[in-house]
């Protein structure tokens, strides 16, 4: 009975997703969290029939219990259906130095907009992606970029109504 | 009816139909470019109305809505691999027609096709969504948290492969919803105080439809381009007419239905739209190789399901799809919340909609048809400037709603967290549908206990409540058993860990 499985099954095996155990694993500590958040609110803080930490106990519960599940059933053989799409080719195996170029672009982006303001890293925004994405006509991608943030800015101000912040070129805008 | 002539009244003032015409005008233009569909064009669309007044925003929306579909189609048709799943159906056979040398054809009984089923759903709309308002709104908070119940197991379950990913995405929704101190106590606030308020649903969309789905491509960014069939101007010969207008008929009596169910969405009367066809049609040798009837079914099932979905959305409050999902979000951001009451509180506004719908419609049919070869040359957009003007446009719009830095964090973050979602399968719907609803479960939940002080036996105390009670037990038993049918007859070929 022990080794029934390759017996019976003359499928070749399937390889295990490793990266997979990483996406259990945050389930887990999600679910962690939010139980431990549970457990720091005030017991009987309000008369509502419903006390505010019952809900993140259900919750946070499951998660650790869907955490275990995708674990074993990785463990498994369990292979995700990766999504499709229009421009998505996911045979040619996965860019990731891409992604990475593209996260440090809008990091830049989030610890610059207040004081630069959406004109500037707007267009740097679009810019760096740009290039991440293997665009290498550097003068068009900043043109671009420039006219799409200050369009932006003047449409929301004068069009919308919407006083995006200016940054540094408040004033000068 | 008089409500409705008041309603086409609003709707046809100049200015609105200048909003409604700029909504077909950009939702198409966003809508047609590859790896963006119907969800997330609205998505991005949503700070364009934020600032308009709410009768012009509405109707603007409702052009964004039909465009962003109609544009969806279109993708489709000229390149084979759909973004959306309501639009693969639509590309067996559409695609197979341009390849043909049919486009403009395929083109025309798809746009004629929506026009006559949106306007047939839409008329549908109007005759149910009141007398639906009116049921519901007698309704207790008992009613309301099992209807809620059963419409998140619903999404969780119905649709996907596997039920467990379902269930994960759903509790991350339901996870993200909890953040904020609307119970009175700070949850999973981390001291923060820009969290109090909860976290923006609209960041959260935003960011798992538009940011997600831009990371996930720039990192399977197709090396060769796709081949794009040349299109001219669409039209159809008699011939064609005469194949077309049955598949609309029955497309749209198959979406509309489906739609409105709490569980909606348009796979599935797309799916029986076009084995309807394949088994009816006089040319079944012709399907696989470009069969018209296969556009013009599921192309109308699927406009008509998503004026289904509109059923519930308006008289329940209750989003089914994504798209319906981020509409609630852009009605509660001018102040509207739908539901019941809403017929009896905004009248005007709502007729106008209503009537906007329409317009929209009909609006999308007179410009999109001799507009095609403009909207065909936007697929050839140069890849890096779509996904970064992708992430342009999500930042302008998470950062809009507060001018606050951190909602751009968050945005990274969630952002991040679809990208890992496509990479491991798990569908976002549910996960959007959880923040949504979660909250408002709690409340109703809440509600209804306070009601009965305390006493569980309130929750079944109404006999809708029991209703809802028992399908969803039916079908729970039902997946079930046929969860371990599958794993009988086909135990170790098939993925085991299904259910």
């Amino acid at each position: 009975m022990t080794t029934t499985d390759t017996a019976t099954s003359p499928v070749r095996r399937r390889a295990v997703d490793t990266a997979q155990y990483g996406f259990a694993a945050f389930l887990v500590v999600v679910g962690a969290v939010v139980v431990h958040d549970a457990t720091t609110l005030d017991k009987g803080f309000a008369d509502q029939p419903v006390q505010p930490y019952a809900v993140p106990y259900l919750v946070g519960g499951v998660l650790l219990v869907l955490g275990v599940l995708l674990a074993v059933a990785t463990a498994r053989g369990d292979v995700p259906e990766a999504e499709e799409g229009e421009d998505v080719d996911l045979e040619g195996g996965s860019d990731w130095v891409t992604v990475a170029k593209l996260v440090a672009v809008f990091a830049f982006n989030v610890a610059f907009v207040g004081w630069l303001g959406w004109a500037i890293t707007g267009a740097v925004l679009f810019a760096g992606s740009a290039w991440a994405l293997g665009s290498r006509t550097y003068v068009r991608d900043i043109a671009i970029g420039a006219a799409l943030s200050l369009l932006t800015w003047y449409g929301f101000y004068v069009g919308l109504n919407i006083p995006i912040p200016a940054g540094i070129l408040d004033g000068v805008l | 009816m008089d409500l409705l002539l008041e309603g086409f009244q609003t709707a046809l003032t100049p200015t609105n139909l200048l909003y409604a015409v700029l909504g077909v005008l950009l939702g198409t233009a966003v809508g047609v470019l590859p790896g963006i569909g119907p969800a997330m064009t609205v998505a991005l669309l949503l700070p364009v109305t934020y600032n308009v007044s709410p009768d012009s925003a509405l109707i603007m929306f409702a052009g964004i809505y039909y465009g962003g579909m109609y544009g969806g189609s279109t993708t489709s048709i000229l390149l084979n691999t759909p973004g959306e799943s309501s639009s693969v159906v639509t590309a067996i056979e559409g695609n197979k027609m341009a390849k043909a040398g049919r486009a403009a054809q395929a083109l025309a009984t798809a746009a004629v096709g929506s026009f006559i089923a949106g306007t047939i759903g839409t008329v549908l709309l109007v005759l149910l969504a009141p007398t639906v308002a009116d049921l519901v709104v007698q309704l207790g908070a008992p009613s309301y948290f099992a209807i809620m119940l059963a419409s998140l197991l619903a999404v969780t379950t119905v649709l996907g492969s596997s039920k467990l990913r379902g269930f994960i995405a759903l509790f991350l929704g339901l996870a993200i919803g909890l953040v904020g101190a609307s119970t009175g106590e700070a949850r999973l606030t981390f001291g923060q105080p820009l969290l109090a308020d909860g976290i923006d649903v609209v960041v959260v969309a935003v960011a798992i439809f538009a940011l997600g789905e831009a990371l996930w491509v720039a990192a399977h960014l197709r090396r060769r381009p796709l081949e794009i069939i040349p299109v001219g101007q669409p039209w159809m010969s008699k011939k064609d007419w005469g194949r077309s207008w049955k598949p609309w008929l029955r497309g749209t009596a198959y979406g509309f239905p489906f739609g409105a169910l709490p569980a909606g969405g348009a796979e599935v009367p797309t799916a029986l739209s076009y084995l309807t066809e394949k088994r009816l049609s006089k040319h079944p040798e012709e399907f696989g190789h470009g069969a018209i009837e296969g556009v013009a079914g599921p192309e109308a099932a699927n406009n008509a399901s998503a004026a289904g979905t509109l059923v519930p959305l308006l008289a329940i409050g209750l989003p089914t799809t994504a798209t319906a999902a981020i509409i609630l979000l852009a009605m509660q951001s001018y102040g509207i919340q739908p539901g019941p009451q809403l017929f009896d509180n905004e009248p005007e506004l709502v007729w106008a909609l209503l009537a906007s719908l329409f317009v929209a419609n009909l609006l999308l049919l007179v410009i999109n048809l001799p507009m095609a070869p403009i909207w065909a040359k936007l697929l050839q957009t140069p890849r890096p400037y779509l996904y970064a003007g992708i992430l342009f446009f999500a930042s302008l719009g998470a950062y809009s709603v507060n001018f606050q830095a951190f909602d751009l964090v968050l945005l990274l973050a969630f952002g991040l967290l679809g990208l890992a979602m496509r990479r491991f399968g798990i569908p976002v719907l549910p996960l959007i549908i959880g923040v949504i609803l979660g909250p408002r479960v709690e409340a109703q939940l809440t509600e209804a206990l306070a009601i009965s002080q305390g006493d569980v036996s309130t929750l079944w105390s109404e006999p809708v409540a029991v209703v809802v009670y028992v399908l969803i037990a039916v079908v729970a038993v039902a997946l079930a058993v046929n969860a371990v049918r599958t794993r009988g007859s086909a135990a170790p070929e098939k993925e085991e860990v299904d259910a």
